[in-house]
């Protein structure tokens, strides 16, 4: 899922600065499972924006929403009733239904209020570890399973740089070497020969707007390019 | 001759080359670079021009490369995969190439994060063996990695660092041959101090043929002083300090303590002379360049041959 973070309030007062209502938008998708924009963390920041200004004097007020997922038109045009008694939106979703809910509203001011972070795992509660860069081309299936792109400070993609301090990455000790690790797994499953040839230079697909239309699809979306 | 470089000639020559290095200046000096030059020429048969080691914010490597073949040195030109994507890459080795550049050592570079711009983006658009790759193709077959035909094309020595003192050891050597699969002509190892491990690394290497389609300089560092050499052994990545060589420094005075870390060197270099596939030695003497041709002549490294 897409991590997120929770931007700090100052920084969120100041994108919101001269808007009287505002509607916070909550996601339940993957922010709301990284406990960064669901209904509750709405809730709370809502209460903390709320004070903040009522202490300054500034005159603010702000509702919470929380939609099912922020990406999907479906779920976002549960908003279209409400946003015209706001002056500005808050979204707690990650940077694609911020902008979607820009994309749906444009004449209404949108503000991000989490900062999306990486395509990551919950390793326990609380606990979040990237794993995923979306670089478009997935070597996965020759390092053993552990990704080069995302989990080597430098994306190797042909074997360990000189720096490993023992199993560590030369940039922290508490992060392993990802090409220490996937030696350590190909060797046990034997599988050597992965990563002994060559991996030529690769083709970045993430240079441009990434963009999939499922082949069943294309008479639909796609105009005739000829 | 792949280049002709006087690098290239002395190795094929079979003849112990001795190699340098200089670092450029954090400004805009060329007398720095003149400064340093004069103590290693005639005493190294070429000197690598670091890529911003560190991370920190330097002269150009080609620039001070530049500087330093004014002053009658030969330059290892540092190439590292850290700032440049492909198309600056090729460009540069273009450019450099023009200015009468011909050896190339190609690296990953040190991460970002260890230099005076942490949070800058690291480029990484190939790396260090796509990076020997590009230069091999672009010499031996005049085609940019795009695969189109190049007009005029570099023709570089190409060099690789090798560090067997890494984990994991066994794959050391197996990158060394994807080096020299790549393209690699010869390289350059990380500082040896673990000379056990050394001749370990080095009879994998022989045994698998790789000595004989390449040429290996072995690297070497004498410690100024106890303090570097623990800093090195806590604090530098990848390097292997073995404590005997700590207590051999703590057992002399503290004014003794660099002569007897150029005679730690001065004894590993006269292995190597004789250690089947060892080509010759590589000089890092950071900062300490006007030491070198003390070292060298203790080294008995000197003359160096007319190539």
């Amino acid at each position: 899922m897409v991590i997120a973070e929770i931007k700090p309030l100052d920084e969120i007062k100041q994108l919101l600065g001269g808007y009287r209502k505002v509607l916070n938008t909550g996601c339940g998708g993957c922010t709301s499972v990284c406990l960064a924009g669901g209904q509750k963390e709405v809730d709370i920041l809502n209460t903390k924006l709320s004070l903040s200004f009522k202490a300054e004097n500034v005159p603010f007020e702000i509702d919470g929403f929380t939609v099912e997922r922020q990406c999907e038109i479906q779920f976002i045009s549960e908003l279209d009733r409400m946003v015209g008694k706001y002056d500005a939106i808050l979204s707690m979703a990650c940077g694609a239904g911020v902008q979607f809910l820009a994309e749906r509203y444009p004449d209404k001011p949108v503000f991000p209020g989490v900062n999306s972070t990486f395509v990551g795992v919950n390793k326990d509660i609380g606990w979040y570890e990237e794993r995923c860069k979306c670089c478009g081309d997935c070597v996965l299936g020759f390092t053993g399973g552990i990704c080069p792109v995302s989990m080597c400070a430098k994306s190797l993609f042909n074997g360990p740089c000189g720096g490993p301090q023992g199993e560590s990455c030369e940039v922290s000790k508490d992060i392993p070497c990802a090409w220490v690790a996937i030696h350590k797994r190909l060797k046990a499953q034997n599988r050597l020969d992965n990563i002994k040839a060559i991996h030529g230079p690769r083709e970045w697909r993430d240079q441009v707007q990434g963009r999939i239309i499922l082949e069943p699809y294309k008479a639909r979306y796609v105009k005739n390019t000829e | 001759m792949k280049s002709g470089s006087r690098l290239e000639q002395i190795l094929a020559a079979k003849q112990f080359a001795v190699t340098g290095e200089l670092g450029p200046p954090r400004g805009a000096d060329a007398n720095v670079i003149r400064e340093k030059a004069k103590h290693l020429k005639g005493m190294v048969d070429s000197v690598n021009v670091t890529d911003n080691q560190t991370a920190m914010v330097r002269m150009a490597s080609w620039a001070a490369s530049v500087l330093a073949i004014q002053e009658g040195l030969e330059p290892n030109y540092q190439m590292v995969c850290r700032d440049r994507n492909r198309i600056a890459m090729q460009s540069d080795i273009l450019g450099a190439y023009a200015l009468g550049i011909r050896n190339i050592i190609c690296l990953s570079g040190d991460h970002p994060m260890f230099g005076d711009h942490p949070k800058s983006k690291r480029v990484f658009d190939i790396d260090s063996v796509q990076l020997i790759g590009a230069v091999r193709r672009m010499r031996d077959e005049g085609k940019f990695m795009s695969g189109e035909d190049i007009a005029v094309k570099p023709d570089m020595f190409i060099g690789g660092a090798l560090n067997p003192f890494a984990e994991p050891f066994d794959f050391r050597v197996l990158r060394m041959a994807k080096k020299i699969a790549a393209g690699a002509d010869f390289f350059q190892t990380q500082c040896i101090y673990n000379m056990a491990r050394f001749r370990e690394f080095m009879k994998q290497a022989n045994d698998m043929g790789l000595t004989e389609q390449t040429y290996v300089l072995a690297g070497v560092t004498p410690m100024k002083s106890l303090g570097m050499a623990k800093h090195m052994k806590n604090n530098v990545p990848g390097i292997d300090v073995p404590d005997a060589i700590i207590k051999r420094l703590e057992g002399v005075e503290k004014k003794q303590q660099a002569n007897e870390g150029i005679q730690i060197a001065c004894e590993q270099i006269e292995e190597f002379k004789t250690m089947k596939g060892v080509a010759g030695v590589h000089l890092m003497c950071i900062e300490w360049e006007r030491r070198v041709p003390e070292i060298v002549e203790r080294a008995k490294l000197l003359p160096r041959p007319q190539a």
